[in-house]
């Protein structure tokens, strides 16, 4: 089959999200306009215009009325999901890189940046039901973490935190107290920064993925670990199938170093791994930089990701993705035997799947 | 902390009830910078070194036989003796002193003078050592360290101490291995690690492993006896029958190369060291150690001029290996090309064959024969064409010339020995009669037949650069790599034809491959073509015999290729020296399976463990080959036992994860149970927790958007 070709974002995209129905993605990108795209065919919705910097994350609350996103340009929004109008800004004083709405859509969980001399945090804001009653006021702000943590997510119940980040410790915090209850030794936690985390369906478990190469899957209330993925490339992103035992890595070859002679030089392929064994059981290939962003449909049907080509960048500091203007942009989509990737054009492609994946056995 | 003694040392071991025998001395780690008092293995040397600079007596010299002098002349002497010992190094400030007899106020007839590097004061040492000032003052000089030393030798004669015999350890255990597997040593960032390729279990089996084992690289002896380190201090070997044991030193400080013989009775060390002063070339020290005795058999000092390809300027600086083994395995001579000679030693004496070098003007490249005592030379065109270029096969110790080749327009010349020294190819690329090209063309000697018959071989296309070229091993074939990058043609040649075996003929050409390299298996008839850093790692499993590819494959941005010694199985590695991504080897069967892979990061080096060349004579060699299916059927049996239990393994192990992660699961969803309700409550009493239980409803949307009135003209009557 043809790929139906997506153009939306003119800069690298940074994070994708569905909604739960499975019918919207968002997606978020350099490009300060996060976008909705119908997660069917690809047909673009709408944008959210109002941010003056990059967008980093977002999500979206259950019922899929609200939209909350995470700029560079030191502010959170709220949006409506259906109309795009911006409800209510959080305004900080540096970067907000993640945000994650928790259990009940009545509280969410951001970092920001360390920036200026202002350090790395985990703010917890609480989202009124009747936008105009909305606060700027945090519930909680937990500082500690050395370095950018570059994902904070709840845990059961709403009762923890968990984040992660550039000092490649996995913490679990109480989110009533702020208090530090878990965190991951350097004998089994990940070497170097972690780049993304994602929790399983159930939040039972959860999968960080980091630059040493390898992703980990960790029991959520325990933090212990239970798997390591060991690949050939850093990790960017990562993704869990809802419905199989499988987990998609991507990644590829540090920007600085990106090979100008050959693409696979760069292993910038999606990897399938089998959660329970441990074994790959194939790549997605195609893409001609980094992975950047990865995400399931809820329905586990469907499967975006997101490819960056962050050529240029700060020599020394591993970070994500500097922009170029290169953006590449993937989404493969499974259940209905699709797939897509984006390039450097910033287009996104849907691509076609053998319906066999569904049956694969080990 | 103080110096322990061994017996002290066992006594408080006894006291605090630990078996030191059950102690694994190696696995002890201590801090770094901290040696607790224990004096590593390395130390004297260490020490020895650092006496060299605490009391600078090894860069001193002692010049004897002076003149002895008045106080008036004094200022003289100094000065004529500063002006001949400047030459040759820094003197050290106030580094000359001339003692001066305080009765009679004259010098005493010698003078020490420090340099700033041991270096300079051997070189001021052997340069003026013997040095005519005039007829009757003759300088003796030696190092100050020299009559330390001899002070030190006592007076009486005290009889040796004759040591037990110890029987060592056997060095070619390897070979006894059961499963007749190969080792081979790999080096990635500070391990270094030797493995069994066990192809069976699809895995490297662990040997030996050892951090910091190096300080730059390691090589086996060309026998696999010995694994070589090479280290600030010098070089090791190391071998035994249960571990790596080091079997012995060799002192070479700031050693950079080093080479065994053929059958790995001396090692040769190089060392070259910056000159004080840098308008001169690097000093160049070369010593060549008895491996098993450790003792300095010769050393060779000079500037890097003297060493460097054919003596003229050293631009292209020294070729290593420097001095080339010759007349096989029985290392027996040895030689160095000079500037017009070519210098042969015998290692009976380590002296030079007849006393003189062999006189070659112009001479650009020699090449010994693997098996022979004989090597090819090759001396480029002179007086501009007057003189035609010439290759010629020199036997040693005779130094006769068996056969000699003039040839014509020459701009270069490579030669190719066979492994067994029964042909030479010599490749001649020739400039067109425009000089503005040149072409390419081969000279075929035959050496083991009479008068050496000589046969000129030209490719189809004579224009085609060569790219590749190698020998079959044991065999009478060859493979050339020819054409136009990026899709060359390789071609097979074999020296014999169908009815003549003094001819050679054409076997096939294959068009158009991505590569640039050839492998050829040691036991000869199979081969890769490989496309090596370039070509991405190509590879092409050929077999010779029936003219057909057997596999091909890739290991993406492969840059280096080995084969087993056996030629068995293939290594193919990329290591971080060209690439640093996916570092790390693939192990392939020798028709091109790939049989495990392995990944490290900052990967070096990639050796095979050499074998010594088999007892079998060519007969029984023969009569194995004839009758493989008897023998292999025990080999096919165990096979097949061994991929059994595998598939075995492997299922249990699996099934024990699944078990597992069944666990994990269950767990979890007793829990996710559990707190169902409240979720719920967080989520205002929304019941529908999993995602499965929603309808989809198709909702008609009637939105007006406007209403408007247009007035129709209707003409009556018209229908």
């Amino acid at each position: 089959m043809r790929p139906i070709l997506m153009k939306g974002h003119e800069r690298p995209l940074t994070f994708l999200k569905y909604n739960r129905e499975g019918d919207l993605l968002v997606s978020c990108a350099k490009d300060h306009n996060p976008t909705v795209w119908f997660a069917d065919n690809g047909e673009r919705l709408g944008t959210y215009r109002g941010h003056n910097g990059a967008v980093w994350c977002c999500d979206v609350s259950r019922d899929s009325m609200l939209l909350i996103t995470a700029s560079a340009d030191q502010s959170v929004k709220l949006w409506n999901v259906q109309t795009g109008a911006q409800l209510y800004t959080f305004s900080f004083n540096s970067p907000a890189r993640s945000v994650d709405f928790s259990v009940g859509d009545k509280l969410a969980v951001i970092t920001t940046d360390p920036f200026m001399g202002v350090t790395s945090a985990i703010n917890v804001k609480s989202i009124a039901d009747d936008p105009s009653q909305q606060s700027g006021e945090s519930v909680l702000t937990i500082t500690g973490p050395t370095g950018r943590i570059n994902r904070a997510v709840w845990g059961p119940l709403n009762k923890t935190i968990i984040s992660a980040g550039e000092d490649s410790v996995i913490r679990i915090w109480d989110s009533e107290t702020g208090k530090l209850l878990k965190e991951s030794t350097p004998e089994v936690g990940h070497k170097k920064q972690i780049t993304s985390l994602t929790k399983s369906a159930d939040g039972s478990h959860f999968l960080t993925g980091s630059l040493d190469k390898s992703a980990k899957l960790w029991d959520t209330r325990t933090l212990t670990l239970i798997k390591t993925y060991a690949t050939e490339r850093p990790v960017n992103a990562v993704a869990m199938s809802p419905l199989l035992d499988h987990v998609v890595l991507g990644g590829g070859q540090d920007a600085s170093s990106v090979t100008t002679t050959d693409h696979r030089a760069g292993k910038f392929e999606a990897k399938f791994y089998n959660k329970v064994l441990q074994e790959e059981i194939g790549g997605v290939k195609g893409h001609f930089g980094p992975i950047n962003a990865l995400a399931f449909n809820p329905d586990g049907k469907r499967l975006a990701l997101h490819i960056d080509d962050h050529l240029s960048g700060n020599a020394g500091t591993i970070r994500w993705p500097i922009f170029v203007g290169m953006m590449w942009c993937a989404n493969v989509e499974m259940g209905s035997t699709s797939f897509s990737s984006g390039g450097e054009d910033g287009y996104v492609r849907l691509h076609h799947f053998d319906p066999d994946y569904f049956s694969i056995k080990i | 902390m103080g110096e322990i003694s061994l017996t002290e040392l066992e006594a408080r071991a006894a006291a605090s009830g630990i078996d030191l025998s059950l102690i694994d001395i190696d696995s002890i780690k201590l801090p770094p910078g901290d040696d607790f008092g224990v004096i590593s293995d390395d130390e004297d040397i260490y020490q020895e070194e650092q006496m060299d600079f605490d009391y600078g007596l090894g860069n001193t010299i002692v010049v004897d036989n002076l003149p002895v002098v008045p106080k008036e002349k004094f200022d003289k002497l100094e000065g004529v003796i500063n002006k001949i010992y400047s030459q040759i190094g820094v003197i050290k400030e106030d580094g000359l002193w001339m003692p001066v007899d305080p009765g009679t106020q004259k010098t005493l007839g010698y003078c020490f003078i420090e340099y700033n590097t041991p270096q300079e004061a051997e070189l001021a040492k052997e340069k003026t050592n013997g040095y005519k000032l005039d007829r009757a003052h003759v300088f003796a000089v030696n190092m100050i360290e020299d009559f330390n030393r001899f002070m030190k030798v006592p007076d009486e004669w005290a009889p040796p101490e004759i040591r037990p015999y110890v029987p060592g350890e056997n060095l070619q255990h390897w070979l006894t291995d059961e499963k007749a597997r190969d080792q081979f040593v790999i080096r990635a960032g500070s391990d270094t690690e030797v493995f069994w390729n066990d192809a069976r279990h699809m895995k490297p089996d662990p040997v030996y492993k050892r951090a910091y084992w190096t300080e730059s690289f390691v090589q086996w002896s060309p026998l696999g006896t010995y694994l070589a380190t090479v280290h600030r201090q010098g070089a090791a070997v190391w071998g035994g029958s249960s571990a790596f044991n080091r079997l012995m030193r060799y002192a070479h400080p700031q050693v950079k190369l080093i080479d065994f013989s053929p059958g790995e009775k001396y090692l040769v060390t190089y060392s070259s060291h910056e000159p004080s002063n840098p308008r001169d070339a690097n000093r160049v020290v070369i010593n060549i150690f008895d491996v098993r005795t450790g003792k300095v058999m010769r050393d060779f000092k000079g500037s890097a001029d003297e060493f460097s390809i054919g003596g003229a300027g050293g631009v292209a600086g020294v070729s290593w290996p420097v001095f080339r083994w010759g007349g096989g395995k029985d290392d027996k001579y040895f030689a160095k090309i000079g500037k017009n000679m070519i210098s042969v030693y015998e290692t009976e004496s380590f002296s030079l064959v007849d006393k003189k070098s062999l006189k070659a003007e112009n001479v650009l490249d020699f090449i010994w024969s693997p098996t022979d005592p004989i090597f090819a030379l090759y001396v480029p065109e002179l007086g501009g064409g007057n003189q035609p270029a010439r290759v010629s096969l020199i036997q040693i110790p005779g130094k006769e010339e068996l056969r000699q080749k003039n040839l014509f327009s020459v701009s270069d010349c490579k030669m190719y020995w066979q492994s067994n020294g029964d042909y030479l190819a010599v490749k001649v690329d020739r400039y067109t009669k425009t000089k503005k090209s040149t072409y390419t063309g081969f000279e075929l000697f035959r050496i083991k037949e009479r008068d050496i018959p000589i046969e000129v071989l030209e490719l189809d296309n004579k224009n085609d650069k060569i790219i590749a070229f190698a020998w079959e091993p044991k065999g009478h074939r060859f493979a050339v790599v020819h054409g136009d990058s990026p899709r060359p043609d390789v071609s097979f040649y074999s020296m014999r034809s169908a009815h003549n075996t003094g001819r050679v003929s054409k076997l096939t050409t294959l068009k158009g491959k991505q590569a640039n390299a050839l492998f050829w298996s040691p036991s000869g008839h199979y081969l890769i073509i490989a496309g090596l850093k370039g070509f991405n790692g190509q590879l092409e499993f050929y077999n010779v015999d029936e003219l057909e590819t057997m596999a091909t494959a890739e290991h993406f941005m492969a840059t280096d290729i080995e084969w087993d010694p056996t030629g068995r199985y293939v290594a193919t590695s990329v290591t971080s020296v060209h690439h640093d991504m996916e570092n790390g080897f693939n192990i392939w069967s020798f028709n091109g399976k790939l049989l495990y892979r392995t990944l490290k990061d900052h990967f070096f080096q990639f050796l095979w463990r050499p074998r010594p060349p088999s007892f079998l004579s060519p007969e029984k060699e023969e009569e194995i080959a004839k009758n493989l299916k008897k023998y292999s059927k025990k080999y096919e049996a165990e096979d097949q036992d061994v991929s059994l239990q595998l598939s075995e393994q492997d299922r249990e192990k699996r099934r024990m994860l699944k078990d597992e992660w069944e666990k994990w699961v269950n767990q979890w969803k007793l829990l996710h149970e559990e707190e169902k309700l409240q979720r719920q409550a967080l989520r205002d009493g929304e019941a529908s927790d999993e995602e499965e239980e929603y309808e989809a409803k198709e909702v008609e949307v009637e939105e007006l958007l406007d209403v408007s009135e247009e007035i129709l003209s209707f003409e009556y009557g018209q229908e």
